[in-house]
């Protein structure tokens, strides 16, 4: 009994090929796991893991926004007053579509329905191509304005705005200069988030491609999975950036 | 008994050979090292590279000492000097001491020490020391660009203000650098939660497992937050955006909370792998189970929970509040706790113990001595009124390198003798390996201990000239590091010697109980022939007088 713990003894080539062969079951499935539901957990798991460290990474971001919001609470408003609510609204209305795109392709994955899944890979890319371009008016809308951080950024708007025609109140030179702050976030986490998105729609791509040869069809479906866990990390994402940059106190003017 | 009380177990020299096939020699080529997906073979890789990059931050420590040597600054210009010290640091942290022991011992042993045929994501593994390399070369172009001489730490404004070197370059080293070691983690917490035999509970784990579990966590969630302030530096340098801006309304401060959230638990995540290293050779050459195991392993994940709550002891003196300070204080004095908790079990385990004093066990005693020192004078700098006086004086010098040269490079030395016959299957030159153990802990201390005192005389650090009254010590600090020099090259020189020449160890040379010890040196490519089940605990030394016994009339 004691000798069948662990083998000690040093055996042929052939038993240990022979042994690599028995745990073969699928192609996907790897030599070093016993099971294939072993190596779907593990995946899952480490996909788990792996956004912990993502919400880690964007902390330090929402960290520094809440920072400074206390501190320059007045430029903040008023620079989040010149996002567009409707363009930031729609773009989140498009971005819940996408994942729900994508939450019915992972059903389409586990149902091994090759047709259905190739075709909600694609409206979630379409869904997440009309994202970027929407936030690609705002960036640039953004750059009109002389609102980009760095040598460009200019506050006499905020320190006047009714010579811009605007009805906020007037912010004293040195507050009006904190609303640099606020943009540079409002672009480091945006940017940051779109980062992710066009990181995810290469993988989509990807994913498109590998699901049209019937990869996932035949009950391999982790990588659709976590995917699918990764694209709607990204969602949630959205869905605070949404509040805290354009909708936290916003008023109509005063 | 043999007079000399060893317990060093060598098959007989004129019969024994290595395996016909191990991991080594399993494929040949180039190629099939560097597409490898072998744990076994990705810790060989990391383990050269990571003592090529050792080196040449020694080298710049060396370079240090040697201007150091007299009060004039007669070797380099101070803006050269910073250069050397920042490189010195940088190297040293991201390059040698964060992947050290996870990257080579780690890589190489856990997924044997839990009966796994490997790490649950190889290509992630292999793409780890992919990064590690990619990062690696970005921090020695901005060495050779010009070098940068921010110190270490990056801090702001000095780096994104007032700086005309390559704070960008070795920024995206360290960032790369930072997701070599955040996939590192993640491919362990996987593993060890998901890839255990059966039979292998949490509690039958050894505590290697369980310490490099824990700074595993402390990678996976201070490392991206290391990230993403290196981000942000190299924007405000290259845009010119002002989040750490005090013009433009951001605060320099936020750059230190940031960067210490990260860097102060990185400290637990070099010295974690490195207790768990000296938990393994204690119990071995002590003969006994290590005492209060369960303590001992949940004393790492308490370290690494107590260091997230920490980092601001590393701001007394820059204008945080007296409120904070205070607990920040407070806080910093409890991980003292589970640390001594670990000193204490080591203590005990050696009481009694039948013990003996192979080569790692004596780079263990040295672990034992620098590190408690090391976490002494901890608790010292903890100490907020201690903390203004001390701060940025080489005392502090004194202290962290006590931690992680004399804590951390301890241990992984005595990792690697303790597995070396494990990994290569041959054995080195005793005398000549006890000498350089020996020399190192001398070394060591000749080198630190007179900084301790420089330090409370008031010698700040990062100066390239002191006033003359310092001089003697600072020459015994550099003959010190001197002896240390020669103290590090030995054992590259024998081991090396060794890989060809040295006497063939089997399977178990050292009578322990890990799962590692029990199949052959060096390892087959898939560790196990048929899955481990297993039924005892570990450091169960009865079980395995047992089994040894029984193997005996077996083959008797």
């Amino acid at each position: 009994m004691d000798n069948a713990i662990v083998a000690t003894h040093p055996h042929t080539h052939e038993t240990a090929v022979a042994a690599e062969h028995e745990h073969v079951v699928l192609p996907q499935h790897r030599h070093h796991f016993e099971t294939k539901e072993q190596q779907r957990e593990a995946a899952t798991f480490g996909m788990w893991l792996f956004l912990l460290t993502e919400i880690m990474f964007f902390g330090g971001l929402f960290f520094a926004y809440l920072l400074y919001r206390n501190w320059y609470h007045d430029a903040f408003v008023v620079s989040s007053n010149q996002l567009s609510i409707p363009l930031g609204a729609a773009n989140t209305a498009i971005l819940i579509s996408s994942g729900f795109f994508m939450a019915l392709g992972v059903w389409a994955a586990e149902v091994q329905k090759k047709g259905l899944l190739v075709l909600f890979l694609v409206l979630t890319t379409f869904f997440g191509v009309a994202f970027l371009g929407i936030k690609a008016v705002e960036y640039h809308e953004k750059w009109e304005k002389h609102h980009i951080p760095g040598a460009h950024f200019d506050v006499s708007e905020f320190i006047n705005p009714q010579a811009y025609g605007l009805k906020e109140k007037p912010l004293a030179p040195d507050m009006a200069q904190k609303t640099q702050v606020f943009f540079f976030l409002y672009f480091a986490m945006t940017g940051m988030h779109a980062f992710h998105m066009i990181l995810g729609i290469g993988l989509l791509f990807w994913l498109t491609w590998r699901a049209n040869r019937g990869e996932f069809s035949s009950g391999y479906v982790a990588p659709i999975e976590n995917f699918g866990l990764y694209w709607h990390f990204v969602d949630i994402v959205w869905l605070f950036l949404f509040p805290l940059l354009y909708l936290i106190n916003r008023h109509p003017g005063s | 008994m043999s007079a000399t009380h060893t317990i060093v177990n060598l098959p007989d020299q004129r019969t024994a050979t290595l395996p016909k096939r191990n991991y080594l020699n399993n494929e040949d080529g180039l190629l099939s090292w560097l597409f490898t997906g072998d744990h076994k073979r990705i810790a060989i890789l990391y383990l050269i590279s990571i003592t090529f990059f050792f080196f040449i931050g020694g080298a710049f420590a060396g370079l240090i000492r040697l201007e150091l040597l007299t009060p004039q600054p007669d070797l380099v210009a101070s803006d050269t000097y910073n250069k050397f010290f920042s490189m010195h640091g940088i190297i040293m942290i991201f390059l040698f001491l964060v992947p050290s022991v996870p990257a080579t011992l780690g890589n190489f042993l856990i997924p044997i020490m839990i009966g796994a045929k490997d790490l649950a994501f190889p290509k992630v593994n292999l793409l780890s020391w992919y990064l590690y390399w990619i990062g690696g070369l970005f921090t020695m172009a901005a060495l050779v660009l010009g070098g940068v001489d921010t110190g270490w730490t990056f801090t702001t404004p000095l780096s994104t203000h007032y700086l005309n070197t390559h704070v960008v370059t070795a920024a995206t080293g360290v960032f790369i650098i930072g997701f070599s070691s955040i996939f590192t983690g993640l491919n362990f917490i996987v593993t060890i939660h998901r890839m255990r035999a059966p039979g292998m509970t949490w509690f039958r784990m050894p505590l290697f497992c369980w310490s490099n579990y824990a700074a595993s966590i402390l990678m996976v969630l201070g490392t991206p937050v290391l990230a993403i302030t290196l981000v942000l530096v190299a924007l405000e340098r290259l845009v010119g955006i002002g989040v750490f801006d005090p013009t433009k309304g951001g605060d320099p401060l936020l750059f230190q909370h940031l960067f210490w959230f990260y860097s102060h638990p990185a400290v637990y995540i070099m010295i974690l792998p490195g207790m768990g290293v000296i938990s393994e050779v204690i119990s071995t050459f002590s003969r006994k189970r290590v005492f209060g195991y369960t303590a001992v392993a949940f004393s790492s994940v308490a370290i690494a929970l107590f260091g997230f709550f920490v980092w601001a002891h590393h701001m007394f003196i820059m204008g945080v509040s007296n409120y904070s300070a205070l607990v920040f204080s407070l806080l910093t004095m409890l991980v003292a706790v589970p640390s001594a908790i670990k000193i204490f079990n080591w203590a005990f385990t050696l009481q009694k113990g039948s013990i003996t004093f192979e080569t790692p066990m004596l780079y263990a005693f040295g672990f034992l001595g620098l590190f408690t020192i090391g976490g002494m004078t901890g608790v010292f700098l903890g100490a907020l009124g201690m903390d203004i006086h001390l701060t940025e004086t080489y005392f502090i010098v004194a202290h962290f390198h006590f931690v992680m040269v004399g804590g951390m490079l301890m241990a992984f030395l005595a990792g690697i003798h303790f597995w070396w016959p494990k990994m290569t299957g041959r054995m080195y030159p005793e005398s000549l390996s006890k000498l350089a153990a020996v020399t190192t802990f001398i070394g060591f201390n000749l080198t630190f201990l007179p900084q301790f005192i420089l330090g409370y005389l008031g010698m700040p650090r990062r100066y390239h000239a002191y006033p003359p009254e310092f001089q003697v010590l600072n020459v015994l600090s550099t003959a010190g590091a001197t002896v240390l020099g020669v103290g590090y090259m030995l054992p590259l020189l024998y081991l090396g010697w060794s890989l060809k020449y040295g006497a063939i160890a089997g399977n178990n040379p050292w009578q322990a109980t890990g799962l590692e010890w029990q199949i052959q040196s060096p390892p087959l490519t898939e560790n196990f022939i048929e899955t481990p089940v297993v039924d005892h605990e570990a450091y169960d030394y009865e079980w395995l007088a047992h089994k040894t016994a029984q193997e005996v009339t077996t083959v008797g």
